[in-house]
């Protein structure tokens, strides 16, 4: 039995809606895991932001909720080919995050609770285009989903936007995260539906 | 932290690696490049619920390789894999 998945093809349009090329709309969540899930406490929780002079700028759990948080909804696309629209979340936004920190590094690599990593230009993290969230739908985010907090970049594939995340690197030269590196498209636009490398 | 687990054993990913190499690769022994665990392919933890196949070491959990397919293309990474050691027919 090949278990390879091969786009998971679209069996539903709808012509009501408009989805990136390729995609079709799901009312579920689908639950995409490259491992075992992580559960982490938030009382030993944090998130840090690494300089590429390795300046470490360090957030706990009581010092992210302190920040000024949004509700925010947006669509979420998946590169396996679902996407989802409206969902409804709670997060800071990275601009806050990234308000002290002093950086001319082009790249960032997100990581994660778990080994996961992956890889986007600083600048789709900023001006109001990236959160940590928190809260899905009015409730804490599940470890499922990627609680207790996890990356949000909604206007790049799914993949992008980590699940558990611990931190971030920013870096000079751009370095291929966990998928990115086996085939993966480098950046990842679902509008342009840059799926695969050469996309 | 811990970690709670949703895993098959890797013979699922047999008919997908058998689609890249003409010898059967569950039953290939590797060895894990992060802590040098002994093991045959069949034996790692797969992870089919991605956008790709993951395996991972079934001692420490390392990722060993990673199998993604696209149309007409595939891409196996075995960077967490030290090296395999396939059968092979006698006869020189």
């Amino acid at each position: 039995m090949a278990l390879v998945s091969r786009g998971f093809s679209g069996r539903r349009r709808d012509d009501d809606v408009k989805l990136p090329p390729g995609q079709y709309l799901t009312e579920d969540f689908p639950v995409l895991s490259a491992g075992p899930t992580p559960q982490v406490r938030t009382e030993r929780w944090e998130f840090t932001i690494t300089t590429e002079t390795g300046e470490e700028h360090r957030w706990d759990w009581a010092a992210l909720r302190a920040l000024p948080a949004e509700h925010f909804t947006t669509d979420l696309h998946c590169v396996t080919k679902w996407s989802k629209l409206g969902t409804m979340w709670e997060g800071v936004s990275l601009d806050t995050l990234f308000a002290d920190v002093e950086t001319t590094a082009d790249y960032a690599l997100a990581h994660s609770y778990g080994g996961y990593t992956t890889n986007l230009p600083l600048e789709d993290l900023l001006d109001g285009q990236a959160w940590i969230a928190f809260s899905y739908g009015g409730e804490d985010l599940t470890a499922e989903h990627g609680g207790p907090a996890r990356l949000l970049v909604p206007h790049l594939y799914l993949w992008k936007s980590a699940k558990w995340l611990r931190g971030i690197r920013l870096v000079n030269e751009d370095t291929p995260g966990f998928w990115e590196g086996v085939g993966y498209h480098n950046y990842g636009d679902p509008w342009r539906e840059q799926r695969y490398w050469g996309d | 932290m811990s970690t709670n687990d949703d895993h098959l054993d890797a013979n699922a990913a047999g008919g997908a690696l058998r689609e890249l190499f003409s010898v059967d690769l569950t039953a290939a022994g590797t060895l894990c490049a992060t802590c040098a665990h002994s093991f045959t392919f069949a034996e790692a933890l797969l992870y089919a619920r991605a956008p790709g196949l993951v395996g991972r070491c079934p001692a420490c959990g390392e990722v060993v390789f990673r199998l993604v397919r696209g149309p007409g293309r595939a891409w196996l990474d075995l960077r967490g894999s030290t090296c395999l050691a396939i059968r092979m027919p006698e006869g020189r």
